[in-house]
């Protein structure tokens, strides 16, 4: 089976600093993959790479079996890849609605884009009630939820998230987990970057270990969160 | 009174001008925080433009109101062309070099046109052919003239016009998103350069009908008038708050009124030892008075407030 997802030895460099080193990664359709490591382990560039924020130095990115590592970020999205970026990325001074229309920007059928609107305005009753007001007076969680819908309406085959459980209070970030599980199941493959191990392990099938950018790790979800090694090192058990 | 409305009048036509070519200078600054300093040039390669396609279809067959409005395409198709020529080739190139680099070239860009305009038209002024409506009327003892009117109500009607663009259409919708965040806009999709394309082409048209305006008031037309007009739009928008849309229209009618009024009253207030040939000082006045109190502007953001 070919992956909807597929990274070959992808390196990326800012200047002479190489964030992200010789990284192969897949994810397949219908698959929930984290990828987890420490702080400025290259995650975070990573996924800017994948979402056409970054130009890869060298290694091939290919989705849909196209290859995808040279095409701008607004291009990307025409091919079914959504990047929720880290910070949420909303547009602060135009309204909830503003924001959620511009998802949709690539799209022409006007009236079905109307029509998920309306029931996203109805199931996050918080976005709703504030849909004309700018969106920068959001929460943090809200906005968040926001950022998630918004690129849900580019129709998006694969959906890529960074931190996006950073700085929420822990009940917006169950919320925010949830619509994800919901997106899922409405058949959106997901490619997650956080810090919080704990929380990506248990809402995904398989990861990966990111560690001074390149991967040192890959299995299952269950079974990174069973490794000693990851124990120790992401989910703050056992002995230091 | 007469004086103080006629003056008013004359503010608030001259200030709509300002206005209008305000609008290029804080769209493109909006989206690239860039001056474009050859948006003044813009402005006179518009009304040379005009004045010359006009010039040379008067006293032909063709009626008054046709050759004007020839007049006006031409200038609005040149100036589209050459906005659009110059982001692509002088802009694009230096999208991500220091802020300093693309500045310069706006500056060079401005003198190579003022120079091709030289070449092409002469160094002398060029006076606007005299097909113009002539009439006035009575307004509150003060007389305004058909063409203050026409040029204040086409003015007022375009900056309506591009409000309601930028804020209630798909394509401005498109535009602050770009404003805020060319890499952002990126991820819903949109084209950052399209849309940077887009807002070169509305400002140059802006500034074309402009030119036609102003040639059409003073009736003359020369190769280094968008200078002086370039910097009093710059300061309009710098006073409203470089980056506001609104901002620059407030910002070029409330200049037009200063300037006006200013010219009007110096000589009286310095019983005579400075006249009103010193109208221009008015607008670099303002412009050092806000760049040190409020360097925001009227209407802008803090600069802490725009990521």
């Amino acid at each position: 089976m070919t992956a909807l997802l597929a990274l070959n030895a992808l390196t990326v460099a800012y200047g002479k600093l190489h964030a992200v080193q010789d990284v192969s990664l897949q994810v397949a359709q219908g698959e929930r993959v984290c990828l987890i490591g420490a702080n400025g382990a290259g995650k975070s560039t990573l996924l800017k790479t994948v979402g056409g924020l970054l130009q890869p130095r060298s290694g091939s990115i290919h989705f849909a079996s196209q290859s995808i590592g040279s095409l701008p970020g607004h291009a990307i999205v025409a091919r079914g890849l959504a990047l929720v970026p880290e910070g949420r990325g909303i547009f602060n001074r135009l309204s909830v609605l503003e924001n959620l229309e511009l998802g949709a920007w690539l799209r022409r059928d006007r009236a079905a884009v109307r029509q998920e609107i309306a029931t996203i305005c109805e199931r996050f009753p918080r976005l709703g009630e504030r849909r004309n007001q700018p969106a920068g007076q959001l929460s943090g969680g809200e906005q968040q939820l926001l950022a998630i819908q918004r690129a849900l309406l580019s129709r998006p085959r694969l959906l890529l998230l960074d931190e996006p459980s950073m700085g929420l209070a822990p009940m917006m970030v169950e919320a925010v987990f949830s619509s994800l599980l919901d997106a899922h199941r409405g058949g959106i493959t997901l490619l997650l970057v956080e810090q919080n191990a704990q929380l990506a392990l248990t809402h995904t099938d398989r990861g990966y270990v990111m560690e001074s950018g390149r991967i040192t790790m890959e299995n299952t979800s269950a079974a990174l969160h069973d490794d000693p090694q990851v124990r120790a090192a992401y989910l703050g058990v056992g002995s230091l | 009174m007469d004086i103080l409305v006629q003056q008013l009048i004359n503010g608030l036509v001259l200030g709509s001008v300002y206005a209008l070519i305000a609008l290029g200078y804080t769209m493109v600054y909006g989206i690239l925080e860039l001056i474009n300093f050859a948006h003044g040039e813009i402005t006179m390669i518009g009304a040379m433009i005009a004045v010359a396609t006009i010039g040379a279809l008067s006293g032909g067959a063709l009626p008054i109101p046709v050759i004007l409005f020839t007049g006006l395409v031409a200038a609005m198709a040149g100036c589209m062309a050459l906005g659009y020529v110059i982001e692509r080739i002088a802009y694009r190139p230096l999208r991500h070099a220091p802020r300093l680099a693309p500045l310069i070239t706006a500056i060079g860009v401005s003198i190579v046109l003022q120079n091709i305009a030289m070449l092409i038209w002469g160094r002398q002024y060029i006076a606007f052919p005299p097909v113009l409506p002539q009439g006035w009327h009575t307004l509150l003892g003060a007389r305004i003239t058909d063409l203050q009117v026409a040029i204040l109500v086409t003015a007022l009607v375009l900056m309506l016009v591009l409000d309601l663009l930028v804020h209630r259409t798909r394509l401005g919708r498109a535009m602050r998103a770009t404003a805020q965040s060319i890499p952002l806009a990126g991820l819903m999709g949109i084209n950052g350069n399209r849309i940077i394309s887009i807002t070169f082409l509305i400002g140059s048209a802006l500034a074309a009908i402009s030119g036609f305006m102003v040639s059409a008031y003073y009736g003359l037309a020369h190769y280094y008038m968008g200078f002086l007009l370039g910097l009093k739009a710059f300061s309009a928008a710098v006073l409203g708050g470089i980056g506001n849309i609104r901002g620059a229209m407030l910002g070029g009618l409330l200049l037009g009124i200063i300037e006006s009024l200013g010219a009007g009253y110096i000589g009286t207030l310095t019983h005579g030892v400075i006249g009103s040939n010193y109208q221009d000082v008015f607008a670099f006045f303002v412009l050092i008075t806000v760049l040190i109190l409020r360097p925001s502007g009227l209407l802008g953001a803090p600069a802490t407030d725009r990521a």
